[in-house]
């Protein structure tokens, strides 16, 4: 087990006021997943995800990663965790910008004991992993939105990471650049890489094998894609069978879609499925 | 968990960073060190300016003789009416005296010195220095006879009309340079020239200037000749060592205020002064204006250092999502704390280089300075080390607050900072 997070609750105090951001999350990630995790703005996936990279500890419960307790460790600690065993990827990519692509790659290595000789040759190695081999030497000015997305995933797989942690990694690109780089972390994936999206964008979800849906601090879908309440195959079916039925595509899609998670969940974020299908970035209306 | 950063690592990582950061950065480093540059600048200057000042009084008192005094009569400033001339006069049974109470003395000539025309065949010079002093005075002054003889103790018993000449009053009277049978007038006697002793000038600041013809003659031959100085005589002479100022001055003073019959609240009617004495003196100056030097460079350094820490808070709020970045991808806060103390260090350091070229550049302005008395200006190696110590030091005491606050941001609110 990659991640082993149970009973992970997160209070914090803003002045006089307890703000409860998780309460009570229970979530395994098996090496080699590709994990979404989905949820409103206010839903907990910001401290889920800040856990999970190990940026934040917990209040109460336990985290272990790779078989290691992680939630009481020290600052310095932390940061040796997340030096070998995260690799983070920014909605706003998070590059220096007076540093070439290979140096910004080579970033986290400086923090890496014994692996800062040798750094421009794995920092290479990961650009050319996500087609940049031949922009190395180039700033980030000098790139497109996409590319500078491509360089700090580059970045964030240079350690070799356990975790590939994306936080909104298709938020600042446009719908044809985020489909690149949505196909570039299924790539990843096929090669074994375990992947955490977290989102807010279902066609981004679509793509993961698992997704996980957050609401008020806690967990309340936690599914393989094709079970999840909104792109689940299952649901897919119920509702081709329910457009024949009825006719009507548009008349359908939100109360079927409605009527189906309630059962499970009370309600649903109500994404159109057409714009998830087609794998497009779309606001979830609320 | 492998291994853990190795301190020269981080310590090399940092410094090329800062280095980029302060290149990147040129014209703000430049301003923000201004304090660092003109305080260790000013410091090397000062520093420079007094080791020349010091090396070059030095090497004029040495060339007099370091266990060398002078006695001569003082009016009191306390009671400048008080005493009569003759009552502060130098006599020469005091000299005698003198000469027989103070274990200390080791040599002692009474000096009379007057002017008088001097004249040779038909030149006349008028006002040149007589200077009458017993044969003693060779070897306390130990100027060179050139041509001739020096006096001799029979010269002075017998009150004989011998003078020494300078080899300037050779020139100036058109003697031959072999003078032992010319004649000479001073102040209408006739003189017999017996030998020439080199000239020697008082460097300008002390009242020297072009040399002068100089006339000797015994002192008992000086004794009976008019005029008579105001203040009298006065005393040249050697200690046994140079470091016996103090014990001669004890001597003398104890001597003369009971031949004058002065009362325990008198003020002394002579003064001792010795080379030695000048020199520490000199030296006593020269730590004063050291202390100075190392004043200015603490107060320009605390301005310098308060700049230092202000750029060092905007680096530090200016690069708050780089900081959360770093942080993200594994740098430690302590890595964090180095990276920004090691930038205002160098920034402090740039600072102090700068400065020290310009200092440098002072000082060899100072001894370019034709004939000036700052030849021997040197930058000792001590004053390059205080201010580059005091640099650094300024460096890591305000580069620490900036340096703490970066170490210690959260790397969440970092990376969301605007």
């Amino acid at each position: 087990m990659t991640i082993s997070i149970r009973k992970v609750e997160k209070t914090y105090i803003v002045g006089e006021q307890q703000v409860r951001a998780l309460r009570g999350v229970d979530l395994e990630i098996k090496k080699n997943e590709f994990v979404a995790i989905m949820g409103p703005s206010g839903s907990g996936k910001s401290t889920l995800m800040n856990i999970i990279g190990c940026l934040d500890q917990p209040t109460a419960g336990s985290y272990l990663l790779n078989s290691r307790r992680v939630d009481s460790l020290d600052a310095s600690a932390l940061a040796r965790v997340r030096n070998q065993e995260i690799g983070f990827v920014f909605q706003s990519f998070e590059l220096l910008p007076r540093a070439t692509a290979i140096k910004n790659v080579a970033l986290p290595l400086m923090y890496a004991p014994g692996k800062w000789f040798g750094a421009g040759k794995r920092a290479a190695e990961a650009l050319k992993r996500v087609g940049l081999g031949d922009r190395m030497d180039h700033r980030p000015n000098q790139l497109s939105g996409g590319q500078k997305q491509r360089v700090a995933i580059a970045r964030a797989l240079v350690n070799s990471p356990s975790i590939l942690l994306a936080d909104e990694p298709t938020g600042a690109l446009d719908s044809t650049t985020s489909e690149e780089i949505i196909g570039l972390f299924k790539e990843l994936h096929e090669q074994g890489q375990t992947i955490v999206v977290v989102t807010h964008e279902e066609g981004v979800a679509a793509n993961a094998e698992r997704i996980v849906r957050l609401r008020d601090g806690k967990i309340y879908s936690d599914w393989p894609r094709r079970l999840d309440p909104i792109h689940g195959e299952y649901l897919r079916t119920m509702m081709r069978q329910a457009m024949e039925l009825h006719g009507s595509v548009e008349g359908a899609t939100g109360a079927s879609t409605g009527a189906r998670t309630g059962e499970r969940t009370g309600d649903s974020t109500g994404a159109s499925v057409g714009g998830a299908e087609a794998g497009v970035t779309q606001e979830p209306r609320t | 968990m492998r291994g853990i950063l190795s301190i020269p690592q981080v310590l090399l990582q940092t410094l090329i960073l800062a280095l980029g950061q302060l290149w990147a950065n040129r014209v703000r480093a430049l301003l923000t060190t201004l304090g660092i540059v003109i305080g260790v600048a000013s410091t090397i200057a000062i520093v420079g300016g007094t080791q020349g000042l010091k090396a070059f009084v030095l090497k004029e008192f040495e060339s007099f003789g370091a266990s060398r005094f002078v006695i001569f009569p003082r009016n009191p400033r306390e009671t400048p009416n008080r005493y009569s001339p003759q009552q502060i006069q130098l006599k020469l049974r005091e000299a005698r005296m003198l000469e027989r109470t103070c274990p200390s003395i080791s040599r002692l000539t009474p000096v009379k010195s007057f002017v008088a025309q001097v004249q040779f065949g038909d030149r006349v010079e008028q006002n040149v220095r007589i200077t009458g002093m017993d044969e003693d005075w060779h070897l306390i002054e130990g100027r060179t006879i050139i041509a001739g003889r020096p006096f001799s103790r029979i010269d002075e018993q017998e009150q004989r009309a011998v003078c020494i000449v300078n080899d300037k009053a050779v020139e100036e009277l058109g003697l031959d340079k072999e003078p032992a049978t010319q004649t000479i007038l001073v102040g209408g006697r006739k003189f017999l020239v017996v030998g020439v002793v080199e000239t020697k000038t008082l460097p300008a600041i002390f009242g020297g200037g072009e040399p002068l013809s100089e006339v000797y003659i015994p002192f008992s031959a000086a004794n009976a000749m008019k005029p008579e100085p105001i203040f009298g005589l006065f005393i040249q002479g050697t200690m046994i060592s140079p470091n016996a100022f103090d014990d001669l001055e004890a001597e003398v003073r104890a001597s003369l205020r009971r031949s004058r019959e002065l009362k325990p609240d008198d003020p002394d009617t002579f003064a001792v002064r010795a080379t030695e004495q000048a020199i520490s003196s000199i030296n006593r100056v020269s730590v004063g204006l050291t202390i100075a030097a190392t004043c200015i460079v603490a107060i320009s350094l605390i301005v310098g250092g308060v700049g230092i820490m202000n750029i060092m808070l905007a680096s530090v709020s200016e690069r708050t999502r780089e900081i959360g970045l770093r942080k993200a991808v594994g740098a430690p806060p302590i890595v964090i704390l180095t990276q920004f103390l090691v930038e205002a260090v160098v920034l402090c350091l740039s600072g102090a280089l700068i400065g020290l070229i310009l200092g440098y550049g002072l000082v060899a302005g100072l001894r370019a300075i034709p004939d000036g008395p700052m030849e021997g200006a040197s930058v000792p190696a001590w004053s390059v080390w205080l201010s580059v110590g005091f640099s650094a030091f300024t460096g890591i005491a305000f580069g620490m607050f900036p340096a703490i606050k970066a170490a210690r941001l959260d790397p969440i609110e970092a990376l969301r900072h605007e």
